[in-house]
């Protein structure tokens, strides 16, 4: 009896070696498959460079340098420089972090600190919420509700305040359209609001409670052991974070098309009309006749994924430090 | 008596910051409820059965968003259809085979840029490819475009949610003598589909709401089209064309398309959320 078992498990060898042989060989077909799809996700970041580098080069050729240091966008005498709305990508971000930055730590420290338990998560849902709405309906709210409510109660008051001192009156100069840069910069700080307080909230909560309590003990108030203790542990996070949030606000396109007035120039006053590279591809892209036209928008395409490239990547180097530092402490 | 003086500054300046901090959500909340209230007060306004039985009029006449609607689903779902297997075996090379290796340290740097990349790049890109390829505007090309947003958002969130399957499941798989192709397809894939079905859906919450990718990829149409070969309306170009018009009639379709995007953007971060599984620490 033995020798037959022994006789049919002998028999079975074969069997086994070529489902082995089989499992390898689909084994190695996924992994190619797996392979494959990462490559193509590298692909295609090369496909979107080598896309604008070649569409924007009849613009390179023409107009050189003096592409990103002329003010000109005539296209009739196809005269085009992405200046104005470099200017305006620039500073329409600018402001935005300038708003979003403090109140975004606010929030995070809200959430951490101040808030009952029961309502941290309802609360810090709600503010998640406000980076879920599609962009373009903070464009439709901007235009139709936000601008005219702006221009009637805040702008007209701010350029009366401000009529009186020196700069400054340029700078809050009228007539208060409603629409322009600030109106813009401001849609987009609250855009990109809780992508600053949720990642500052996740760093803030990776402080070890040792930490927060030692201070505590030596006797600091909340907010000295906010600002001395947990906000320089996270403070790579925390600019991280802002990084993360100014890339968006570079790039972001249908709520500043909506309400920045869409004006080729600079103005010095900050409630003038003007325009984001953005804005200016998202208007203009499909009337663009003529090779140079387009050509042009893609180039302005080109140097703003240069500039969201360059603070994309630095907000992602400043973050993968931060996880590394986490994983290890752990 | 100095002491008092200072006790008492401090204590003044931690009232002072912690109301600033209440009063920072409350910025936070108040335009959130700002948004959410004008949304809704225009938008239910112009909300009927209209809506989703007609096509989008000429100013002056009554009409409604079916062909649009019928865009957004349609090149939503091409491009999810297309993207999601895409992400997910990307996902799973950077989380199973290449998990060190230098080839995915750069493959996830890509991605989060792409993940973050300003979408008016993309549609230029697919602009660039195949509009100018194929000689005119198309809901493929459309479907392509918002493809590109698809993947990243599916390639990270895969990656994260295999990364938190704990490695004790593969291992005893493996130990069975289950090829790793088998202890990925029935093991960490199960254990972590919960994750990467909310991962799809952010990506679909994402591309429903995108406009500047379909801008000059799809276009726009202002009748009834199924043919992916075609220019197709999609609803948050018909927004954009019709918000910024001067008719008050086409103001209000805009309104209701907003409402519609928004109701639908809004319950399916829900869905995602309730289904998302808790990160341990």
């Amino acid at each position: 009896m033995a020798d037959i078992a022994l006789v049919e498990q002998m028999s079975r060898v074969p069997e086994r070696t070529l489902a082995v042989r089989k499992g390898g060989a689909r084994d190695t077909r996924f992994r190619l498959l797996t392979l494959v799809a990462a490559l193509i996700v590298l692909a295609i970041f090369a496909g979107v460079m080598a896309s604008l580098v070649i569409g924007a080069m009849p613009a390179i050729k023409q107009f050189g340098w003096s592409f990103v240091t002329s003010e000109a966008w005539n296209p009739v005498t196809e005269k085009f420089g992405a200046l104005a709305s470099i200017y305006g990508t620039l500073v329409t971000s600018m402001l935005a972090m300038l708003v979003a930055v403090p109140v975004g730590i606010g929030i995070a420290i809200f959430l951490t600190e101040i808030c009952p338990r029961p309502l941290r998560r309802p609360i810090g849902i709600a503010i998640e919420l406000l980076a879920g709405i599609p962009s373009i309906i903070y464009g439709i709210w901007g235009l139709f509700i936000f601008a005219p409510w702006f221009q009637e109660h805040v702008q007209t008051r701010m350029v009366d305040a401000f009529a009186d001192i020196p700069y400054l009156r340029d700078v809050f100069a009228g007539p208060p359209y409603g629409i322009g840069i600030f109106t813009a910069a401001l849609i987009l700080s609250i855009m990109v609001l809780p992508f600053i307080s949720a990642v500052t909230r996740d760093v803030f909560e990776t402080v070890p409670s040792v930490l927060k309590e030692a201070a505590h003990g030596l006797g600091c108030t909340t907010w000295e052991v906010m600002w001395r203790v947990v906000l320089p542990f996270a403070r790579s996070g925390v600019v991280g974070g802002a990084m993360l949030a100014l890339g968006r606000a570079l790039g972001e396109t249908m709520a500043v098309t909506f309400v920045i007035g869409n004006a080729h120039h600079i103005q010095g006053s900050i409630f003038a009309p003007g325009t984001t590279i953005s804005a200016t591809i998202a208007n203009e892209f499909t009337e663009a006749v003529g090779d140079l036209y387009l050509s042009s928008l893609v180039e302005m395409g080109l140097i703003l994924f240069f500039i969201t490239f360059i603070v994309l990547a630095s907000a992602q180097l400043m973050l993968r430090a931060l996880e590394a530092r986490a994983g290890s402490a752990t | 008596m100095m002491n008092k003086a200072l006790y008492a500054r401090r204590k003044l300046w931690n009232g002072f910051f912690l109301v600033l901090s209440v009063l920072a959500a409350t910025f936070g909340l108040i335009w959130l409820g700002f948004i959410l209230g004008a949304l809704f007060y225009n938008g239910v306004a112009a909300f009927s059965s209209r809506l989703f039985l007609e096509m989008t009029p000429p100013p002056g006449e009554n009409g409604g968003l079916a062909n649009a609607i019928l865009g957004s689903v349609m090149m939503s779902a091409l491009a999810v259809l297309a993207g999601t297997p895409l992400g997910l075996f990307a996902g799973t090379y950077l989380a199973e085979y290449g998990r060190y290796t230098r080839l995915a340290f750069f493959v996830r740097f890509v991605n989060d840029i792409l993940l973050s990349a300003p979408s008016i790049i993309t549609g230029l890109f697919t602009y660039e490819i195949l509009v100018v390829k194929m000689g005119h505007f198309s809901a493929w090309a459309g479907a392509a475009s918002l493809m590109v947003i698809v993947v990243p958002v599916v390639v990270r969130t895969t990656e994260n949610m295999l990364l938190l399957v704990p490695n004790g499941l593969r291992e005893a798989a493996a130990a069975l003598g289950a090829p790793l192709s088998s202890v990925i397809q029935s093991v960490t894939w199960r254990a972590a589909r919960a994750g990467i079905v909310t991962g799809v859906l952010l990506a679909i919450a994402r591309i429903s709401g995108e406009t500047a990718p379909l801008l000059f990829t799809a276009l726009n149409n202002q009748f009834w089209s199924s043919d992916p070969n075609a220019p197709m309306a999609s609803l948050p170009v018909v927004i954009f064309q019709f918000a910024m018009s001067p008719y008050e009639d086409w103001h209000r379709l805009a309104w209701a398309g907003a409402l519609l995007i928004t109701a639908t953007v809004l319950t399916i971060s829900i869905i995602a959320r309730i289904l998302q599984p808790k990160r341990s620490h």
